[in-house]
């Protein structure tokens, strides 16, 4: 996957929502691949607020049943492409 | 005059640390307004006002160790004179006596008589600095408090910082916690009952409440099982109370104490108010504000002194079932655990639902068996009808 400006852009803006709800986490350590929930202790409030900050960052809709592919870096991203496409 | 004193902030709470004032002297405050920020063994909590008024005097400055029920300032209430004199420094309840409650008043005995010799300039520094200028010698004409004495003791004073007190506060914290669970199951007979709860239901109607609402009004399925045990609790009323000298005191308010992780280890189990009383959509929102400010550690007195129940809920961690401790001086705990999918018989016919584990943790000496059952039978009936929550 090519790592084009907007895509980092993205990345960035993505890690820091995930940072303002896990603060003490070590996101530079985050693997793209596994969920957030597991590297992260998110628990359900904290993915709602995570999914909220997307929204209102992007400016997009999530739809509940889309909630699973927003669990990963790589999958948010790939979610936040097609969004904005 | 009202006492404005330290209050009790959970069980075992001995005293707190003044962080600071959030008001200064002169400054007018309303009940349910935030006047100081305390903090305790388990987080910084924002202490609100129980009276109306204006704040006449500050006893006690950023830093000191505050017992439960010691005088912290004097309001005087609406319609009152300011008077003279005024107790001038904080006044400790006996030391043979119990913590005081938030509703209890301890009576200011004045060390000095007198009005305190200071100028407007130096009185307003002292407040900004958190400086007690009742504590000070002033250096002025007849001993009056100057800028200078402000400065001077500015300098002396250990600075206090948020860092330095909340160190230790996961260490302080797991203490904290230890003697409250060593109390409860030293002090309270526990009986425990389980349940099993068909959750389909609740989550087809959750998940079509949720397609029809914005990504911000959405709800979790955590605050159905939050209103489900708030409204079970009318028809069983006696878990809704707290143990005071020997007895049982039922609670007029359902002040829901609610189970919050804190990111950097611990627990925390503040108060949603009224949660009987609320939309889904209004517990939501206070759901989410509360684990937002207990995790940013500005949870208010109330909310940690008025939980009248507790509903603590492991699902997420994998766990099937809660055996809990009741947090006194509660008389009741609520679990939930994992939405689990399992084989289930309907009209005849086994069929796989998502069912949850309840469980309830009860006192003894308050409810038996029978009471603790037909309350989980109703929470059961609730959430086969999640549209009436």
């Amino acid at each position: 996957m090519s790592s084009t400006p907007p895509r980092n852009e993205m990345r960035s803006l993505v890690l820091r929502l995930l940072g303002e709800i896990a603060p003490e986490a070590d996101l530079t350590s985050l693997q793209p691949d596994i969920s957030f929930r597991d590297q992260l202790d998110l628990d359900s409030m904290d993915f709602l607020n995570f999914v909220v900050a997307l929204h209102k960052e992007f400016q997009i809709e999530i739809p509940e049943a889309d909630y699973p592919k927003y669990m990963t870096l790589n999958g948010c991203l790939a979610q936040l492409a097609g969004a904005r496409s | 005059m009202a006492n404005f004193v330290m209050p009790t902030l959970g069980a075992d709470m001995i005293e707190g640390t003044l962080v600071q004032w959030k008001k200064r002297e002169g400054d007018p405050v309303a009940k349910g307004e935030i006047i100081a920020e305390v903090d305790t063994e388990k987080a910084a909590i924002d202490v609100e006002s129980h009276n109306t008024g204006i704040i006449e005097r500050l006893l006690t400055k950023p830093g000191d160790k505050v017992p439960v029920g010691t005088v912290m300032a004097v309001i005087r209430e609406d319609g009152q004179p300011a008077t003279a004199p005024a107790p001038v420094q904080a006044v400790a309840p006996p030391a043979a006596a119990a913590p005081a409650s938030r509703a209890e008043i301890v009576p200011a005995a004045p060390s000095q008589v007198g009005r305190l010799r200071i100028s407007p300039a130096a009185k307003k520094l002292a407040a900004e600095r958190g400086i007690d200028p009742a504590r000070l010698q002033g250096t002025g004409p007849d001993g009056a408090i100057t800028l200078d004495d402000i400065e001077r003791a500015t300098a002396v004073t250990p600075e206090v910082t948020k860092p330095a007190i909340v160190a230790d506060r996961q260490a302080r914290m797991r203490q904290t916690i230890a003697a409250a669970m060593a109390r409860s199951k030293r002090e309270i007979p526990h009986y425990y009952l389980s349940t099993t709860i068909d959750m389909g239901r609740t989550v087809t109607w959750l998940k079509e409440a949720n397609e029809t609402r914005p990504v911000t009004e959405r709800l979790l399925y955590g605050v159905l099982l939050i209103k489900a045990v708030a409204l079970a609790l009318r028809r069983v009323p006696e878990l809704n109370a707290l143990w005071k000298e020997g007895a049982a005191v039922r609670s007029e308010g359902i002040h829901i104490g609610t189970a919050i992780s804190l990111r950097q280890g611990g627990l925390v189990a503040p108060a949603l108010h009224n949660a009987d009383r609320l939309s889904l959509s209004d517990l939501m929102k206070n759901f989410q504000d509360l684990v937002k400010r207990a995790r940013a550690g500005s949870l208010r007195s109330s909310e940690m002194s008025d939980p009248t129940i507790t509903v603590t809920s492991l699902g997420e961690q994998g766990v099937e079932t809660v055996f809990g401790v009741i947090y006194p001086p509660q008389v009741a705990l609520v679990g939930f655990g994992k939405l689990l999918e399992r084989p289930w018989v309907m009209n005849g016919q086994v069929v796989p639902r998502p069912v949850i584990m309840a469980s309830l943790s009860a006192d003894h000496r308050v409810s038996d068996g029978h009471r603790g059952g037909i309350f989980l039978a109703e929470i059961d009936r609730l959430l086969q009808e999640p549209h009436t929550l």
